[in-house]
């Protein structure tokens, strides 16, 4: 009988066919949703209203990444949340089935297969890759090794203008106090390669944007690494009378999002020289605080949006002298909620809240540069749900919309891309590697004279 | 092609009292298959990743060839890690899979070609060139990615734990496909394991590590005959050695009422020490009518082979369950009088004494 193994069970998972191969599983219980290459089998699994990533792997994997992706949680790091692990499956044909390990689906999450395809702007493509580089470096700082960056292995979701990338794969990572400069550049490295091969890959298969180039792409995601990587951690040296740069420094890292947790300031015997070095630095800085007054839980750039909206409501109502606090109570009741009531049930799975609420402040800006008048919030709201939202896809949970069709090509299995399309007439040549290979012989159980001897030969 | 030599390479984590590699000298020859083994915690993977590169070397040196790189970045030392990405790209041909990661670094299409048919007639994939991964199985995907590592022709491959995500099966043909490609190759391998019976069948020689210290490095025959130390002697062979204690007296050990006769001139080496260990291997032990006494508690009969499982006589029922077991291997035609207690005979010129002092071997 299988055995769960989970912090937050869901009983609805118990009842599934666990003692079938997931490859075998019937389509009713699966949905179609996008996903990265995988070398294991995964699947998508419904159940009532949610939806779980499966995936099949070996014992000591699976329970590496379950824990690993309870690390990242516990830190805080944007990444899939592990459900559970299904163990002792049951055999088949003798072999016993691996364990399943379980990660909830993230909601709202745009898989890159349907980002860099054809029409994409130039401008969408840069942003993708600098939630990437932000992703790596957030890793980076908390002492995650992912050695197997790729796109397969990332999701995104829309973050204002901009997008916020998380982790789905932990399988190949290490959790070290603090990675070495050649724990980085190898997982750099790896990146780079495995990223120019997804996009490559993608222009193969004519999924790319034909005016983007596979190398120029990787080179951009190592610049901007390094770029961002000496900001969050290195080391400045001025002289003693520009002591402005200290607190500049500190507000290029929170524009950037960060906090900064410890910063390490260093002066020589005469005070002629300062050397600062941020410590410790944190991810989330305006998301943080928006939670702190709102209790809204947003990506980084909508978080700034909102504070931005947040600070003008202030400075509109009057209220500057009054606690933020209340502030942000009183327009969290007159400003988001109204705009939330307005966009109506049906259209609440096109959009994340968040993102919702950034599109209106869009939408509005538009809208009195066009009329040449202030545009009141709620008004705007109606305005988007009618002009806009109504006619978005669903971006919640939607199979069509994100599986790019490529003209008369089909998916050999659609609940897995790792097989490409459907090719005519295909017989697969003759391997002499593979013949005898069912009758290779286990190693041997026992270790003596003889089994060396016979290794040797 | 080179070869690669660690000079007292150290690696002390951060906070950590201890080093996790402490002075490690090994010379690692041209094209040799080198294994690192022992249990977990050893040193093994810290000294592999210490070459390539992703461990700090906090004193002593690395070289490959003659060139020192214990400062180098990983990329820039001329390794390759294999089986670092399996990922197949679903809408590439298998050579474009193999070749790739060549075009990223500007190497010339006709020398892309080449490499990648070269690296394809090796493993044997040289039919499914121009075909895509789609139907590869588990077997061919994992030659794939041998292939890329092949095709970047570095002067060292390096190889932490390559087995140990992969299911039973391909475990199995990647393990023989391994020491084969090696040996057509004739490619620097260091390769890490903490399975002793991977090692030990895969290896030129086999490094064992403990505690971040090197116990012994040798061939894997020499290391199974001559165990240098207690930690190997334990260590290698499956079922492990017996390592008995016993109290040195005049002609020999003396284990329960039995005295095991041994050469003079190798009790002599432990003057001053009241006590030796004796290593036996489960083979060595023939049923006698002279002997070290055993109760048995299990017989065991596989094949031709008969295992007994005991302790040595006289414990009490409570001791024994504490008491260090006792195994030995003999003909099925003992069997019948395998049972109850009886008396093992160890063969002379397999017997392994070692210094309790020292741990060290002295016969």
């Amino acid at each position: 009988m299988p055995r769960f193994i989970s912090a937050k069970p869901d009983s609805r998972l118990i009842p599934l066919p666990w003692e079938t191969p997931l490859a075998e599983w019937p389509v009713d219980l699966l949905v179609a949703l996008p996903r990265g290459l995988s070398r294991h089998v995964v699947r998508f699994i419904k159940v009532g209203d949610s939806v779980y990533a499966a995936k099949e792997v070996i014992s000591h994997l699976a329970e590496h990444e379950y824990r690993l992706l309870h690390d990242l949680m516990r830190l805080g790091t944007p990444s899939v949340e592990p459900v559970g692990i299904i163990t002792e499956r049951g055999s088949v044909g003798g072999i016993p089935l691996d364990p399943v390990l379980i990660t909830r689906h993230l909601q709202f999450s745009l898989p890159y297969r349907s980002l860099f395809s054809p029409g994409v702007r130039q401008e969408t493509v840069s942003r993708l890759l600098d939630a990437m580089v932000v992703l790596i470096a957030r890793l980076h700082l908390i002492g995650f090794k992912w050695g197997d960056v790729s796109l397969s292995n990332i999701l995104f979701r829309r973050d204002a203008d901009t997008f916020a990338a998380y982790l789905v794969d932990a399988e190949t990572g290490e959790l070290h106090t603090h990675l070495s400069d050649g724990q980085r550049a190898e997982d750099l490295d790896i990146a780079r390669t495995n990223l120019y091969g997804d996009f490559l890959d993608l222009k193969t298969g004519g999924l790319l944007q034909e005016d983007l180039d596979p190398m120029q792409l990787v080179e951009t995601i190592r610049t901007r690494y390094d770029e961002l990587w000496h900001e969050l951690t290195g080391v400045e040296e001025f002289s003693g009378d520009e002591l402005g740069r200290i607190e500049n420094r500190v507000r290029r890292l929170n524009a950037l999002g960060f906090d900064v947790a410890e910063l390490d300031i260093q002066t020589d015997a005469d005070k002629e020289t300062i050397r600062i070095q941020p410590m410790v630095v944190d991810a989330g800085h305006h998301s943080r605080r928006l939670m702190r007054l709102t209790g809204l839980d947003t990506e980084e750039n909508q978080a700034r949006r909102i504070l931005n909206d947040l600070d003008t409501y202030r400075w509109r109502t009057g209220q500057s002298h009054v606690d933020e606090a209340v502030v942000a109570h009183d327009w969290l009741t007159n400003v988001f909620e109204p705009v939330m009531e307005a966009v109506p049930q049906e259209l609440r799975a096109k959009r994340e809240p968040a993102q919702i609420f950034h599109e209106v402040l869009d939408y509005r800006w538009y809208q009195a540069q066009r009329e040449c008048r202030e545009v009141p919030i709620i008004e705007a709201a109606h305005g988007y749900v009618h002009d806009v939202l109504a006619a978005l896809p669903d971006e919640e949970m939607n199979p069509e919309l994100l599986v790019p069709v490529v003209e008369n090509r089909r998916l050999v299995n659609p609940y897995d891309p790792s097989m490409g399309y459907v090719e005519e007439g295909e017989e697969p040549p003759h391997d002499p590697w593979e013949d005898g290979v069912e009758e290779a012989p286990a190693a041997p159980a026992v270790l003596d004279m003889s089994t060396l001897l016979k290794a040797k030969k | 092609m080179a070869n690669v030599t660690y000079q007292d390479a150290t690696r002390v984590y951060p906070n950590s009292d201890h080093p996790a590699v402490d002075r490690l000298n090994l010379e690692i020859g041209d094209g040799e298959f080198m294994v690192l083994v022992g249990p977990s915690g050893c040193g093994k993977s810290t000294s592999l990743r210490m070459l390539a590169g992703l461990e700090e070397v906090n004193s002593g040196k690395i070289l490959i060839g003659d060139r020192d790189v214990t400062d180098l970045p990983p990329k820039d030392r001329d390794i390759a890690m294999v089986f670092q990405n399996y990922a197949l790209y679903p809408h590439m041909t298998v050579a474009d899979n193999m070749g790739f990661a060549l075009k990223m670094q500007n190497v010339p299409k006709a020398e892309r070609q080449e490499r990648v048919l070269q690296a394809a007639k090796l493993l044997g994939l040289e039919d499914f060139l121009n075909r895509k991964p789609k139907a590869l199985s588990g077997g061919q995907r994992q030659r794939v990615a041998m292939g890329r590592a092949i095709v970047r022709q570095p002067q060292v491959f390096l190889m932490d734990e390559p087995l140990s995500n992969l299911d039973a099966k391909l475990r199995v043909a990647t393990r023989t496909q391994i020491a084969a490609l090696q040996q057509r190759l004739g490619v620097t391998t260091v390769y890490v394991t903490h399975d002793q019976v991977e090692a030990m069948t895969m290896g030129d020689r086999v490094a064992v590590m403990k505690d971040g210290i090197l116990q012994q490095v040798d061939s894997p025959l020499s290391l199974y005959d001559k165990p240098g130390n207690l930690f190997v002697a334990g260590f290698i062979g499956s079922p492990a050695m017996n390592l008995i204690e016993g109290k040195i007296t005049e002609g020999g050990v003396q284990i329960g009422d039995y005295v095991l006769p041994i050469e003079k001139s190798i009790l002599d080496k432990a003057k001053g020490e009241d006590t030796l260990t004796v290593g036996i291997r489960p083979e060595a032990f023939e049923v006698a009518d002279k002997g070290i006494a055993v109760d048995v508690s299990i017989v065991e009969e596989l094949g031709a082979d008969t295992y007994l499982y005991g302790t040595l006589a006289g414990l009490s029922d409570d001791a024994k369950v504490n008491a260090q077991q006792i195994v030995a291997r003999t003909s099925a035609r003992h069997a019948g009088k395998a049972s109850g207690s009886v008396r093992l005979a160890a063969d002379p010129d397999q017997l392994h004494v070692f210094s309790n002092a020292t741990q060290q071997r002295i016969s």
